[in-house]
């Protein structure tokens, strides 16, 4: 499967020239651009590792380009997404969000569909790599 | 009224004395900054005066009556009485824009119902006017403050569905009647699986003899657990509730938050409110309210009479509700590009500024009161994504129901196309592009590596529905060369 969460995971994925356009376009609107990682990709998993903090002051696509991809030289076999974050009064929050490095292999999900009264069925999502402890899941 | 001349009638002297006279028009009033402000778009039958005809929808909107009652004068009724302070002729035509102030003591709190009771209760059959519509409202902070407002709101929402950046994507499920709850299930997993956050029940899916409700809920959460499961995005089914109870209502409502549903939806039609029973139902439970305003076009589309939708886009965001329907101006249903926009502005904004251009007679603060996501809906496909994200911006649900479900190759690939295209569009703008003219070109190369995208454009690409707008702003741009 693709995990497809992110503002651009129905694209091919983005060239490195094109994730510096976008984080252009983030330091341009001036929202700071984060780096966080993970290796559990279940869509209630909020807080992914962040790359150190938020980069409040660097300024220079070029330079946040270097952080990324020391992050994917550490985590290879991770999920990565870059994020830029908008402070403003009435946002103060993510304005862009997207995946820049997956796992070469994702299994996905199973469903676990566990049968009660009255027809109803609880559903719980499970990622296949989440079975074994962070940092041995995706080779 | 006019018939009803005063002649050297004392203020207090029983019969009927002209609004005007009886205080409901002062031209030197200046508004307090408590006071609720109305815009009305008034047409006198003829031979009554605009500021008679304006100052009897003051009188009859708050404290008057048809004949002068000795009460009155047990009141400090010059508190209570509405005034109208402006009258301005709409060149060209035989309205006039009546602005009349209202004290904030004339209204309860956190009440729509007692709101609009007052402000269209009686006024609209009134027989000295021809007609007579709500333009605008100016709701000031203390009014306001007495709502809680969207249970979540836009930023809310964002967070909780864990997706930015981009507008949401969404279809209503089609036909609108007649399909088995099992068949309809398959249509909502096609669509999520494809690449729609939301699937949507239609206004008047409520629980028929072809698909009870029970049987709908079960099969679309069954739907939508399962595309999430094959994409690892969180996905909705807007589960409509509307029912002919508040008891039935909430018995569906909690139905499917026990199911798990991020969002259920409620129709226009239930009232204003069983509409703020159910925002503080969704706040308690932290399900998404999604409203379908079903049956405005009664009375919002005709310039001179009724309410604008500029109007109810207010009432909703403070009767509180997280996605109301506000206009696509590309799709298959009336809406001005300027008249929308303002719309738009008036769900979203937090300082909204007074612009006559987009309809808009008031500044509008909203003391921070969480934004509506207002949601495009109707006759709207891929190949018109660079137009929608130009007018409607980010913070918004584009619904594609034919433009997803009528795909040749099926639903999960018109779902693709709608997504690829909308992240497509996005890209091309962060990365400087002018999206609006270089649109047709961005959805093109996207085409090349994706045929759904291909057929979708291929498709609906002649597609538009260009009728001239019923209901427009009376000041337009003029255009400079």
């Amino acid at each position: 499967m693709r995990l497809t969460q992110g503002t651009f995971s129905y694209l091919p994925d983005l060239t490195d020239e094109q994730i510096q356009a976008q984080v252009q376009y983030c330091l341009d609107n001036d929202w700071p651009v984060a780096v966080e990682y993970t290796d559990d990709p279940h869509p209630r998993n909020i807080y992914w590792t962040m790359w150190g903090l938020p980069m409040f002051d660097l300024l220079d696509a070029a330079g946040v380009m270097h952080e990324i991809n020391a992050c994917r030289h550490a985590f290879p076999n991770h999920y990565i997404r870059v994020t830029g974050y908008d402070r403003r009064l009435g946002r103060q929050t993510t304005a862009l969000s997207f995946i820049v490095n997956r796992p070469a292999e994702e299994p996905g999900f199973y469903l676990e569909r566990q049968e009660g009264a009255d027809r109803q069925v609880r559903y719980t999502l499970r990622a296949y790599a989440a079975v074994r402890p962070s940092g041995q899941r995706y080779g | 009224m006019a018939h009803a001349k005063n002649g050297n009638k004392g203020r207090w002297s029983a019969g009927v004395t002209p609004y005007a006279e009886m205080g409901y028009y002062n031209a030197d009033y200046i508004p307090k900054d408590t006071d609720i402000l109305c815009a009305f778009r008034i047409v006198p039958q003829e031979g009554i005066e605009p500021i008679e005809a304006a100052a009897a929808v003051a009188g009859e909107s708050s404290t008057a009556t048809w004949t002068v009652v000795w009460t009155d004068r047990l009141t400090a009724h010059e508190h209570y009485q509405a005034k109208c302070y402006r009258v301005d002729p709409v060149s060209g035509t035989n309205q006039y824009i009546a602005y009349i102030a209202y004290d904030l003591d004339l209204f309860e709190e956190g009440s729509i119902a007692n709101l609009t009771s007052s402000i269209i209760g009686n006024v609209f059959g009134f027989k000295a006017l021809k007609s007579l519509r709500l333009e605008d409202m100016r709701i000031p902070p203390h009014y306001t403050k007495t709502f809680q407002g969207p249970p979540h709101g836009i930023i809310m929402e964002r967070e909780y569905l864990n997706k930015y950046g981009r507008p949401l994507l969404g279809a209503t499920v089609k036909p609108k009647l007649g399909l088995s709850a099992r068949n309809y299930g398959r249509v909502v997993y096609e669509a999520l699986l494809g690449g729609l956050d939301f699937t949507k029940d239609d206004e008047n899916i409520n629980s028929q003899p072809f698909m009870r409700w029970r049987d709908r809920f079960l099969f679309c959460m069954e739907a939508v657990n399962k595309a999430q499961a094959v994409t690892g995005e969180i996905k909705g089914h807007y589960l409509n509730v509307t029912a002919g109870t508040m008891e039935e209502m909430y018995e569906r409502a909690d139905f499917a938050k026990e199911l798990g549903s991020v969002i259920i939806m409620i129709d226009l039609t239930i009232g204003y409110t069983a509409i703020q029973s159910m925002s503080k139902w969704a706040r308690k439970n932290g399900v998404i309210l999604h409203l379908h305003r079903a049956g405005h076009g009664t009375y919002t589309r005709q310039k001179t009479h009724g309410v604008s939708f500029r109007v109810i886009a207010k009432w909703m965001r403070l009767a509180g509700v997280d996605h109301i329907h506000a206009g696509t101006i590309v799709g298959k249903l009336e809406g001005d590009p300027h008249n929308v926009q303002g719309y738009y502005a008036t769900l979203r904004g937090d300082k909204v500024d007074a612009n006559p251009l987009l309809g808009l007679y008031f500044d509008q603060d909203w003391a921070s009161m969480p934004g509506t996501m207002p949601v495009a809906s109707g006759g709207i496909h891929a190949g018109q994504m660079h137009q929608l994200l130009h007018y409607l911006g980010e913070d918004v649900v584009l619904q594609f129901g034919g433009g997803t479900i009528g795909h040749p190759d099926g639903i999960a690939e018109g779902a693709a196309a709608n997504r690829i295209a909308v992240e497509a569009m996005i890209q091309a703008r962060n990365e400087g592009r002018d999206t609006l003219s270089e649109g047709p070109e961005i959805l093109a190369r996207a085409a090349r590596w994706s045929p759904s995208l291909h057929k979708a454009l291929e498709v609906w690409k002649d597609v538009t529905f260009n009728f001239e707008s019923t209901d427009t702003p009376d000041v337009v741009v003029t255009p400079t060369y």
